[in-house]
């Protein structure tokens, strides 16, 4: 007998997901370096997310600044100096950040999407559907990416949409293999045939005990993702294939190696962009670990 | 100590108030809480017991191979000598050479890409580092033989091997320097109950053909009862009831070890058809040990004195003790 | 109790294609069941028992027999399959490994209450089950998840959910061999007043002879792909006729005063088995000489045999020795 009224069922489940992520969070909270990772990449965020409080977007553009002295030193021009068009570089780094982390997470979901759809297709079903799947995922993982990134850019043309398009689709391979190989692993779980014994479709097996489990690696793996995106984002703009209307940190690194910042030594043009993307890149990096080994108990089900 | 009437010879092994205790960061779990136990030159002694009661942690201590940050309290002497407190070089050569252990769910304990005999060879080299590598190889085969594997099979990987035979394996492994202390935890749990009586059967054979000391560990009471001279029947980390094995089994004096036979119904005896008996509850959290007799939530026969009295192994018979007030030896 | 039997299980075949050649693990199966009785299907690792129980309950196709439910025979396609299913539920040798351990014990229950769309309040179902597995109040078990409770109690969660869709057979695999040995009195217990509540049919599969001595009205034993003998309990264990089940039986501990017979070796595997009765390169009849003495020697090498009643009783035995025994006055 009991006093207290039975929770719905609906409840339950909001009290499951609640609690799940209550101890995720906490669990979290105790991985310094996934805390430090937090930390810089909220404060990233949140500048990008401020840029025109920031700064100015007029002064990206050299027709504005043709007052402002050239090549300046951060001590001649708070607080970074400017570049050879007199453009503040702050305002640059600025900017460019709003690129870098677009270009990057929209590459990233990108590639995440094609790769899980492929990877848990492939895993679940088996068979012809694997073979062919696998052998697509092995056909785009041995094409260099340089190259194919090169040639797809010069056909379609620079702008920030060929950039997500070519990051992503070079991307996706990754993720789907590790994908499959964890949709193989749950197949195999006990838990699968018991609930198939019980009469479960295959698409309830899926979305119900599948899906679950494996969309904390999904998580994980797409934070790792993106310091990868942003990187052969810099590259390409590097190369000059990024969109020459928008400023991004790699931008920022050719067009100061092309205006020979080097030779000048004006080492405020080139660093900070470098700083960024160093900062950026570890940010997602801790997060992204620190969130493996958060997820990764749970993934095995393992709990005692 | 022992109530045994044992010859002059001193034992092999003294255990003395051993406590085991994890450290972790919730709190510390007690795992063993002052176990004692004697085991003369070429006994064997049954240590019987369910999950959480302890076992495994006990038969770590005694060779040392905790994790670091485990801590361990009280004497094991070995031939008068505490293996608790001996240095490192000194428990490396104890260790395989005077006591060697067949661990539990050990049929994964082999190395997969190694040769069994490579790896067996790797014990007996470690220890006798000047032996060479003929005389090696020959010891392999001579144990090989002994376990019951032909000596060819040296060459095989683990996976050529059935499980009965793997465990022969390990069992070889064991012996490779003659130690004279044998500690088995859960050798056969896993293994079909024809493999398991061969392996029994080896042991036995073993124990009488090298004089080898056996800790036998493991839940299944009925099979200790006929391995065994004695048992040891241990409940959250600490031992509440010894005596002879046949004794111990067939009538228990300790409500729990009642429980425990009465698992293993006797084939041919109408008392147990249809009657399946069992204990509610769980073995406690050693975080969280009852007031009092650990076992009274759960036992059958508990009063009220039993959440507060103190219960120590008291005798209940000849050469038998138990930790239960209801023992004619406990104090009333 | 119901004149037809509530299973029927005629010579179903399960073959597995490997790289060493095809292993046949259900080799040739007849088995019957009641409604209200439980039967052990007995046998060591390899001998096809997990096999043959998975069949029964469709997570396994076979490759040539029937199986039968009350008279209709276990369908292929999936509506169907998840009808069938209303009627067959198993229970798992790992109650930690069945239950998905992200699934609250409510949803676990409930999962097979909402696949099959039973009928009635989902929370008085699911509390329903848990009560009837022994789990009380059910409430308190809502809320938390299989790691929160002993293995016991996971099991007990297993049986709950199996049982909430009402089903006439339930096959057990292994049920008490993963939890402690002090546990499983209770398990046991719980199965058989399930029997005696709702006049269900058990199959328990198992490796101990011990336990089918507690609870089994019946005992088959399987070797290799086959039943060799099957009989009531009572008379079985008491007085096998099988040199398997003998040996087996001799090997028991609790069994103090019977000299022990070990078997050398182990199973051969299911690719190979051998010719004649599959188990005379073990059977000690062959092996002391017996089965010469008897005549029966040749037979036992090269005729493979089926089950036949041993006269005087109500047991069958697949044995050259006992087919050729005299019948008792």
């Amino acid at each position: 007998m009991s006093a207290v009224a039975a929770p719905s069922a609906r409840r339950i489940t909001w009290l499951r997901r609640r609690r799940a992520l209550g101890s995720g969070w906490r669990e979290y909270r105790r991985n310094t370096p996934g805390m430090v990772g937090l930390v810089l990449l909220v404060l990233i965020v949140l500048m990008a997310i401020a840029a025109p409080l920031l700064a100015d977007p007029a002064g990206l553009h050299a027709v504005n600044t043709v007052n402002n002295p050239a090549w300046a030193n951060p001590a001649k021009f708070h607080p970074l100096g400017t570049d050879h068009l007199g453009r503040s570089v702050m305002t640059q780094v600025i900017w460019g950040a709003r690129i870098s982390l677009l270009v990057g997470l929209a590459a990233t979901v990108l590639a995440m999407l094609i790769g899980s759809v492929v990877g848990i297709t492939a895993g679940f079903f088996g068979g012809w559907t694997e073979s062919i799947l696998m052998r697509l995922t092995e056909w785009f993982l041995v094409i260099p990416f340089l190259p194919l990134a090169i040639v797809l850019a010069a056909i379609l043309g620079p702008s920030i949409q060929n950039i997500i398009l070519v990051i992503g689709i070079t991307s996706w391979p990754f993720p789907a293999r590790l994908i499959r190989a964890q949709v193989l692993t749950m197949k195999e779980r006990l838990y699968v045939d018991r609930s198939r014994a019980l009469g479960a479709s295959e698409w309830h097996l899926m979305t119900r005990h599948i899906l679950p489990n494996v969309s904390g690696l999904i998580i994980a793996n797409t934070t790792l993702t993106v310091p990868v995106a942003i990187l052969s984002e810099t590259t390409l703009s590097f190369l000059g294939l990024g969109d020459p209307s928008r400023a991004s940190w790699g931008k920022m690194l050719q067009e100061s190696f092309e205006a020979g910042a080097l030779t000048q030594q004006a080492w405020w043009y080139y660093v900070p962009p470098g700083v960024g993307i160093l900062l950026v890149v570890l940010a997602f990096t801790l997060c992204g670990q620190a969130l493996e080994e958060v997820l990764d108990p749970r993934l095995r089900d393992r709990r005692e | 100590m022992s109530a045994a009437a044992e010859p002059a010879a001193a034992p092999l092994l003294q255990v003395r108030d051993l406590h085991v205790t994890y450290g972790v960061r919730a709190g510390a779990i007690p795992a063993v809480r002052g176990v004692n136990f004697d085991l003369a030159v070429g006994e064997t002694l049954g240590l019987a017991g369910e999950s959480g009661c302890g076992k495994s942690s006990l038969a770590g201590a005694l060779l040392r191979l905790l994790p670091r940050g485990t801590q361990v309290t009280g004497t094991v002497l070995l031939d008068g000598e505490d293996v608790l407190t001996m240095k490192p070089g000194r428990l490396r050569a104890v260790r395989w050479t005077e006591l060697a252990i067949v661990f539990q769910g050990a049929l994964h304990t082999l190395n997969p890409v190694q040769r069994i005999g490579r790896q067996i060879g790797e014990a007996i080299s470690l220890h006798s580092p000047g032996t060479r590598g003929g005389a090696v190889s020959k010891r392999v085969g001579e144990l090989l033989e002994l376990v019951g594997i032909p000596a060819r099979r040296a060459q095989d990987y683990p996976h050529q091997l059935s499980g009965g035979q793997r465990q022969r394996v390990l069992i070889g492994l064991a012996l490779a320097c003659e130690p004279r202390l044998l500690i088995a935890d859960e050798p056969t749990t896993a293994l079909d109950v024809m493999v398991q009586a061969q392996v029994l059967r080896l042991l036995d054979d073993l124990q009488q053909r090298l004089g080898l000391a056996v800790i036998f560990i493991t839940h299944d009471l009925s099979t200790l009862a006929a391995v065994c001279k004695r048992i040891a029947v241990m409940y959250a980390g600490r031992i509440v009831e010894e005596g002879p094995s046949h004794e111990v089994f067939d009538v228990p004096a300790h409500p729990y070890t009642r429980a425990l036979a009465g698992a293993f119904p006797v084939i041919g005896d109408p008392a147990f058809r249809m009657n399946p008996s069992g204990l509610a509850g769980d073995p406690p959290d050693p975080r969280e040990l009852p007031s009092g007799c650990p076992f009274h939530p759960r036992c059958p026969e508990a009063e009220e004195a039993c959440t507060s009295a103190d219960v120590e192994l008291w005798p209940a018979g000849p050469s038998r003790r138990a930790a239960c007030i209801h023992v004619p030896g406990a104090p009333r | 109790m119901k004149d037809a039997p509530l299973l029927e299980v005629s010579d179903v075949h399960v073959e597995f294609r490997g790289r060493h050649g095809v292993a046949r693990a259900v080799d040739g199966v007849d088995l019957t069941m009641r409604s209200g009785e439980i039967v052990a299907l007995v046998g060591e690792s390899g001998c096809g028992k997990t096999t043959l129980a998975r069949t029964i309950v469709g997570l396994q196709t076979p490759v040539s027999g029937e199986v039968r439910l009350r008279g209709s025979a276990l369908p292929r396609s999936r509506k169907a399959l998840r009808e069938y299913r209303r009627s067959v539920q198993m229970v798992f040798q790992d109650p930690t490994g069945a239950l998905n351990a992200r699934q609250t014990i409510y949803e676990a229950v409930a999962e097979g209450v909402r696949i099959q769309r039973v009928p009635g309040n989902e929370e008085e179902l699911v509390a329903q089950a848990l009560s009837r597995a022994g789990l009380r109040p059910p409430e308190r078990f809502f809320a938390r998840y299989p790691y929160e409770i002993s293995g016991g109690q996971r099991q007990r969660v297993i049986i709950a959910g199996a049982m909430a869709l009402n089903p006439s057979l339930l096959v057990a695999d292994e049920p008490v061999s993963s939890l402690d040995a002090s546990v499983r009195g209770e398990i046991l217990a719980l199965m058989l007043r399930l029997v005696r509540e709702t006049d269900i049919g058990i199959l328990v599969v198992t490796h101990d002879l011990g336990l089918a001595w507690n609870v089994a009205d019946r005992v088959a034993v399987m070797y290799l792909g086959r039943i060799v003998e099957q009989g009531p309990t009572e008379e079985l264990l008491t007085h096998a006729h099988h040199p398997y089940t003998r040996a087996l039986l001799s090997v028991v501990p609790e069994i103090a005063d019977v000299e022990p017979q070990i078997l050398a070796g182990e199973a051969p595997d299911p690719t190979r088995i051998p010719a004649g009765c599959r188990f005379h390169p073990r059977c000690p009849l062959v092996a002391s000489g017996e089965a010469a003495r008897l005549g029966i020697e040749e037979r036992c090498r090269g005729e493979d045999l089926a089950l036949a009643p041993v006269p005087g009783s109500n047991q069958v035995v697949a044995c050259h020795a006992v087919a050729d025994a005299p019948v008792p006055a």
